[in-house]
């Protein structure tokens, strides 16, 4: 792998130069030494940076050396961002100096990435002739040649000394046109490899145990009938009773092509031993060592040649997995370097060691936002479990735990018992995996700014900064934890304004447009005129405590906004104990194989929530009317009176005085006093979702036998049922009888229906998501929205310009998002990915959209 | 919403002279186009005996808004749902005065050519309101036109909604005046008190109220009692635009989607209830509030009234989540008129505690305490802080809920400080802190030294490490206390400068502050307060886990029973984990 390779020239074509897909390629050479020509015959142009350009850029004058320090800063910068992309790139600079080359090779070490040298030492009357014939050069005095050539040469021998993991060095124009540049992959890169796998945790020298997980796994005599690959994620040896047959076992899956192989540090200290390094024989070493010493000569060369070609880490199935022993951060997977490698087998050690001598390791998983699972050991803990895409597999096979194995892509566990306690450990397994609970995982740069959110349904969802920022303060202020908060509700569009009569809006628009989005069957759902309340209901407060991590409660109620809907939370429980109950009796927890719901209901009545609101706003403006309207009546029936020409004024007022009537009667019917729970009712009307499922995809009917079910069952009185109707979008007689229950719905005062699509998840003809649902609202009902008076002609005409672009875009925005959040949480996806979609839903809802909709 | 005035008359003087000096014929129903809807005038009766003149404004809602839109970057209809449903159409306001002011404006002049010595002389006059919105109720109603020398003034309040008893009375009363007044007088007063007692924030007024203000308040404003809080609360209009255009529409959406009001959640800061007595002798804030040199020097006269302008003015208002104000201990009259809280027994020999500011203070010194009082608390934590800052040699600082940045200003004043990061949650705060800090006009050496950034302390922040020291002043108890280990896991366990210094109330102390309600917190946002020892324990328990000494000082007056009002621990990462 490192070498310098002099010129030896190939009988057929030029030499062949190595050049690893992801390093940092110097070209060193004097001035008018043909590196730029060089550079554009074998890299691609955007591959290459070169310090003329740069003082171009800088100077307007790519020969300025008086710029030549604002130029390298430019070109290091350049460099530097590709290299953080993981792109090959080649500097075109003399870089005859020490120190010019010392800060291309720090700058490939910040990146870990290989730095690679490439020569072209070409006598000087070929640059002096290069030079001359460039007129910007020609001036060039030719001590500068001599100056570089000079330079050039001291700087050879101790090439690899600076660090260059590659050296090529070409001398003459014939060697230096014949060569050809081979791109290699890194020795990590096995993206083409994808499997399927099973990675087994840390060995230990449990032979026996390694055998049952094999077997149990499916491996006849280390090979997998369905062509299976085994992965070891290293510490085969040390500490158990028999490391030689483990090595065996595995060294000859790994000759045979059935399974991979990354060094622990307990194979790396093995290695060092081999060297004849003087290490101590602590940690198991002795054990292993002893049984060697049974094994031939010709064992232990084998075993000493495979250590030796052990590779820190692999990157699998098309970048989807990455396997090491001790965890590996993004930014290193794929790289190439001391400390990429050091990482790999020794994980983030602060350097520290803990009241039981071992080493204090830093909880890396936490901050851990990587796409590719990273499946590693290293770290004992009792139990496997995911964090952050992460999973450690070390169960402590050795200490009489467990050696496991994940399935990939399937992230099945397997695992099989320690035979017995091999090796007591230095200190007790009891530790969670490092991170986990607490709510600890969430950082800023999860949510803050302007962000783009990935969703199945919709793609990227972008989310703007000052929306976020307006989240930030009530997520942080108001919400409930967000290991709680694992879905918001997203707004709903309105039906298409109605056209003509006295309504601004009417089902018969609803049920038009379902039907030219080719949906036939529509659910009309009484909509519920309370407060949106969210229930995550668990089957105890240990159900919660186990899924959501939350310590204490028995589950969340909540708003739109993620607070709490009850300031109490003796409330809260009470409510979920009812709910809980309900579920218990319709035997949910077990047809869904859950221990938690999480529902989307209407918490009832309106006045509940929005008492202060309703003081300050809709009361007060009653209250104002009523108070005005009869002073105005008296005096101008007495001016008509006194024959006074007012009639008509006098006509208007006595409209608008039954206007505010109307108005006051419009929000009375959402409010009733209550008591404690007295008088509270909760109109659950979709489940979203249990353990490991997204419900929102079932069909609604499927939806309203649940809900159904659960109103049945509810013996607290709490739960109040959800009026529907189906219609046929398509049956002219359907779609009337759809019209008429929402007109008997709305005429005694209801809110008005939501008319839904009968599947879950309904999309158009060509795939893209459709509403979920449209709000058909009740005509007394929006005087709420729109004001006393807006029935009036007049006001209907104006109204009726209204634009309902925006708010589809974000109902349906939100909408993919929340379904997001669902999925997320299904898969069992790390919080912070889960709080990302939900986060995004809370910073739409302050988008700017007219607020009536 | 309507309006009445009548007066009562002899054969010899004629009642419906009032026809002659409104300029408005008694026989004829007229009708006059106004900034916001339409004006009808017309005679309930007119007699020799006894003459009313009606004066109604139909408001037209989608004009009203027109007006409001105006300020807005984008002309969607975006705005909060209350801009849709209101009480403009209904309630006497500050609409009413404008029309008032344009169709009685000869009549407000008090000219009037064919009658000169009736527009002169005093009339008998009833003036009936029937519903005014009225912040302050019936009480502040009759403070205001009491001393203008009506022989009865009745404001009835209005309940708001008789089917439920329990929501109580609404903000309107039901106006009537009486007395023998000239007729100009009584226009006039109405002009400036209508929007006084209004107090409306989202609506449209219109510029010039300086002027306006000192024009209608001629001959009646420069002796009445509460001229400072009549200035005042006229003026007040003018900063709630100013806190419009700049108000966290995204914070109204979402108040919007959750059926509250948008005031518990943007309140991270203290609604400013607008300009302070002193401020209208102080040029600068006078110029803020948009107001010429002038019209400042001219206010002054008008603001020099007895109200009590000594206060402790500092308070530190923090959110991280949320915000410190200490000043809820003082129930707010909601005037502008500072309460005597807690000043009325200084004959005690154990100086009275001082509830740390009024709900109306502004939250930055601008006076030192008077020579011979005790400091105010907030000064005395804020000194506390700083010396524990001092003690621990810390250069870097962090001000985790920096709200206005008062600590934050006084931060970059100490010399061994050379670099103040203050977070907040609230943007708005921030960019109140901002403009206090003048920082867009700090020098470059200075503003290096001082970074404003968004954070809430739920989340870890990279942002946050390798600090000397933190301060949550004021902080913690604004945290539902499920959510304090984030923080503490954020604080101590992620960001981890050497000293963190805590400050929160002791709750054992309330019982000290005579304007509390026993078993109330000191603020309505703090979600738990707590006493000494609960407080300890809590740092000690912090600090074990996170590798932490911690020392405890009291601060402020230390009571022999109940301890100091305000509690303060001093974390010290330990020399382990500080190696």
């Amino acid at each position: 792998m490192t070498g310098t390779q002099d010129a030896a020239p190939l009988a057929a074509g030029g030499r062949r130069l190595a050049v690893t897909d992801l390093s940092l390629v110097v070209l060193v050479g004097a001035t008018g030494s043909g590196k730029s020509t060089f550079a554009r015959r074998h890299f691609a142009p955007t591959e290459i940076v070169s310090s003329d350009f740069c003082r171009g850029l800088v100077a307007d004058d790519e020969n300025d050396q008086s710029a030549s320090k604002d130029a390298f800063d430019v070109l290091h910068y350049i460099a530097g961002k590709r290299l953080a992309a993981g792109r090959l790139t080649v500097v075109d600079a003399t870089s005859v100096q020490p120190e010019a080359r010392r800060q291309l090779v720090a700058l490939a070490r910040e990146h870990d990435v290989l730095p690679i040298a490439i020569v072209l030492d070409l006598p000087e009357e070929v640059c002096a002739r290069r030079n001359a014939e460039r007129p910007e050069r020609s001036g060039m005095p030719r001590r500068v040649i001599q100056r570089h050539r000079r330079e050039l040469h001291r700087s050879l021998r101790g090439l690899e000394r600076e660090g260059f993991r590659k050296v090529h060095i070409l001398r003459g124009e014939e060697e230096v046109d014949a060569a050809e540049i081979v791109r290699e992959r890194r020795y990590n890169d096995l993206r083409h490899l994808t499997g399927p796998f099973d990675i087994i945790g840390d060995v230990h020298g449990c032979c026996a145990e390694l055998e049952s997980l094999l077997a149990a796994l499916g491996y006849q005599d280390g090979v997998h009938p369905e062509g299976r690959t085994a992965v070891f994620v290293g510490d085969l040896v040390d500490r158990g009773p028999d490391t030689p047959g483990v090595l065996r076992r595995v060294m000859g899956m790994v000759a045979g092509g059935t399974a991979l192989c990354v060094p622990g540090n307990h194979e790396n200290k093995l290695a060092r031993w081999f060297k004849g390094a003087d290490v101590q024989h602590t940690h198991g070493l002795a054990e292993t060592v002893e049984q060697l010493e049974k094994e031939d000569d010709a064992f232990r060369a084998e075993v000493r040649a495979f250590l030796a070609g052990l590779v820190s880490h692999y990157v699998l199935d098309a970048g989807a997995l990455v396997v090491c022993h001790a965890g590996l951060p993004e930014k290193y997977h794929g790289r190439t370097s001391g400390r990429v490698r050091s990482h790999a087998l020794y994980g983030d050690t602060t350097g520290e060691t803990d009241e039981f001598g071992l080493p204090v390791r830093y909880p890396w998983a936490e901050d851990y936002r990587g796409r590719a699972a990273v499946v590693y050991g290293h770290t004992p803990v009792p139990r496997a479990s995911w964090i952050n895409n992460t999973i450690c597999l070390d169960t402590g096979a050795v200490f009489g735990g467990r050696l496991t194995a994940l399935r990939w892509p399937e992230r099945e566990l397997v695992d099989v018992p320690a035979e017995r306690v091999w090796y007591e450990p230095a200190r007790p397994l009891a530790t969670a995996a490092p991170g986990g609970r607490e709510g600890r995982p969430l950082d800023l740069a999860d949510v803050s700014g302007r962000r783009v959110v990935e969703t199945r349904g919709m793609g990227r969802l972008a989310v703007r900064e000052e929306n976020a920022a307006a989240a930030l303060e009530v997520m942080s202020r108001f919400a409930i934890d967000p290991q709680l908060l694992v879905y918001l509700p997203p707004t709903m569009a309105p039906t298409a304004t109605s056209e003509d009569g006295e309504w601004l809006e009417h089902p018969a628009e609803a049920f038009a447009q379902y039907r030219d989005e080719g949906v036939e069957r529509v659910v009309c759902e009484e909509k519920h005129m309370g407060s949106r309340a969210v229930a995550l209901v668990g089957r105890d407060a240990d159900a919660v405590r186990e899924r959501f991590g939350a310590d204490g409660p028995s589950g969340a109620l909540y708003t739109r906004t993620g607070r709490p809907f009850f300031d109490d939370p003796a409330m809260t429980e009470a409510v979920l104990a009812r709910l809980r109950d309900a579920v218990t009796a319709a035997g949910l927890w077990d047809e869904f194989g859950t221990g938690w719901l999480l529902l989307d209901a209407e918490l009832l009545p309106w006045s509940l929530k929005a008492a202060g609101l309703l003081r300050s706003q809709y009361a007060s403006v009653g209250a104002a009317a009523g108070a005005a309207f009869p002073a105005v009546e008296a005096a101008l029936g007495a001016a008509l009176a006194r024959g006074v020409d007012v009639g008509a004024l006098a006509a208007g007022q006595r409209e608008r005085a039954a206007d505010a009537a109307s108005f006051t009667e419009a929000y009375r019917r959402y409010c009733w006093p209550t008591s404690g729970l007295e008088g509270v009712r909760l109109a659950p009307f979709q489940l979203l979702a249990a353990e490991g499922r997204n419900l929102t995809a079932e069909p609604q009917d499927r939806q309203l036998e649940w809900i159904d079910r659960l109103v049945e069952r509810d013996a607290s009185g709490l739960l109040r049922a959800t009026a529907r109707l189906m219609v046929d979008t398509g049956d002219e007689q359907s779609v009337r009888s759809g019209i008429e229950w929402w007109t008997g719905l709305t005429a005694n005062g209801g809110e008005g229906m939501v008319v839904k699509p009968l599947q879950g998840l309904a999309t158009d003809a060509r795939g893209r998501l459709l509403q979920p649902g449209l709000k058909v609202r009740g005509r007394e009902y929006l005087r709420i929205i729109y004001g006393p008076e807006y029935a009036r002609p007049e006001n209907l005409r104006r109204l009726r310009g209204r634009t309902l672009g925006h708010k589809r875009s974000l109902a349906l925005r939100e909408y993919a998002l929340g379904v997001e959040a669902l999925d997320r949480l299904a898969e069992g996806e790390p919080l912070w990915r889960v709080h990302e979609a939900v986060f995004a839903v809370l910073a739409l809802e302050s988008e700017p959209v007219d607020p009536r909709l | 919403m309507f309006l009445t005035i009548s007066t009562t008359g002899t054969p010899a003087r004629p009642a419906t002279d009032l026809g002659f000096l409104l300029h408005k014929h008694p026989e004829r129903a007229q009708t006059f186009s106004t900034t916001h809807g339409t004006a009808h005038v017309f005679y309930p009766e007119a007699t020799e005996h006894r003459c009313t003149a009606a004066l109604l404004l139909q408001v037209d809602p989608a004009a009203l808004l027109k007006k409001g839109r105006g300020t807005r970057r984008d002309s969607s209809p975006d705005v909060a749902l209350a801009r849709y449903v209101n009480d403009r159409p209904y309630a006497a306001s500050s609409l009413l005065a404008v029309a008032l002011g344009a169709v009685f404006r000869t009549a407000m002049k008090g000219e009037c050519r064919t009658l000169p010595e009736r527009a002169a002389a005093p009339l008998p006059l009833r003036v009936e309101v029937p519903a005014v919105s009225a912040r302050g109720g019936s009480e502040l109603v009759k403070r205001l036109f009491e001393p203008l020398g009506w022989s009865t003034v009745s404001a009835e309040p209005v309940p708001l909604d008789e089917q439920f008893p329990e929501w109580g009375e609404s903000r309107y009363v039901q106006l009537a005046l009486e007395g023998e007044m000239r007729l100009s007088d009584a226009l006039r007063q109405l002009y400036v008190l209508l929007p006084v007692l209004d107090g409306a924030k989202h609506y449209w007024v219109a510029p010039d109220e300086v002027d306006k203000l000192l024009r209608a308040g001629g001959g009646w404003l420069a002796d009445h009692p509460e001229r400072g809080l009549i200035a005042l609360r006229y003026l007040s209009r003018r900063r709630h635009l100013a806190r419009e255009a700049t108000e966290r529409l995204e914070l109204v959406r979402l108040a919007d989607a959750d059926d509250i009001e948008v005031e518990s959640l943007d309140n991270a800061v203290e609604e400013p209830s607008g300009p302070e007595p002193g401020d209208l002798t102080d040029p600068d804030a006078g110029i803020e509030l948009g107001l010429g040199t002038d019209a400042v020097a001219a206010l002054g006269t008008l603001a020099d009234t007895d109200t009590d302008t000594d206060t402790d003015t500092d308070t530190h208002t923090g959110t991280n989540t949320g915000t410190h104000t200490d000043n809820a201990a003082t129930p707010s009259t909601g005037t502008g008129t500072r309460t005597a809280a807690g000043a009325s027994t200084d004959a005690q020999p154990q100086p009275q505690p001082q509830p740390e500011a009024d709900a109306d203070a502004r939250p930055d010194a601008r006076r030192d305490p008077e020579p011979g009082r005790e400091p105010s608390l907030a000064r005395q934590r804020r000194d506390a802080i700083l010396g524990a800052l001092r003690a621990a040699g810390a250069s870097t600082v962090l001000d985790l809920g920096c709200g206005e940045g008062s600590l934050v200003r006084e931060l970059l004043r100490q010399p061994g400080v050379s670099h103040v990061t203050g977070v907040d949650v609230s943007v708005r705060a921030l960019t109140i802190a901002a403009r206090k800090l003048k920082q867009h006009r700090m020098s470059e050496r200075m503003a290096a030294r001082v970074t404003l950034t968004q954070g809430a302390l739920t989340y870890t922040d990279k942002r946050l490490a390798g600090q000397d020291a933190a301060v949550l002043s004021e902080v913690i108890e604004h945290l539902d206390l499920p959510r304090l280990p984030a923080l503490e896991y954020a604080v101590f366990g992620s960001a981890r400068p050497r000293t963190v210094v805590v400050t929160t109330p002791n709750a054992e102390y309330n019982v000290r502050w005579e304007t509390l309600p026993a078993g109330h917190v000191r603020h309505a946002d703090h979600r738990f307060e707590w006493g000494r020892e609960e407080f300890r324990a809590w740092a000690h328990r912090v600090g074990a886990r996170y590798g932490y000494g911690v020392a405890f000082t009291p601060v402020g007056p230390e009571d022999p029973e109940v301890g100091p009002p305000t509690q303060m621990a001093v974390f010290t990462m330990t020399e382990k984990e500080a190696a």
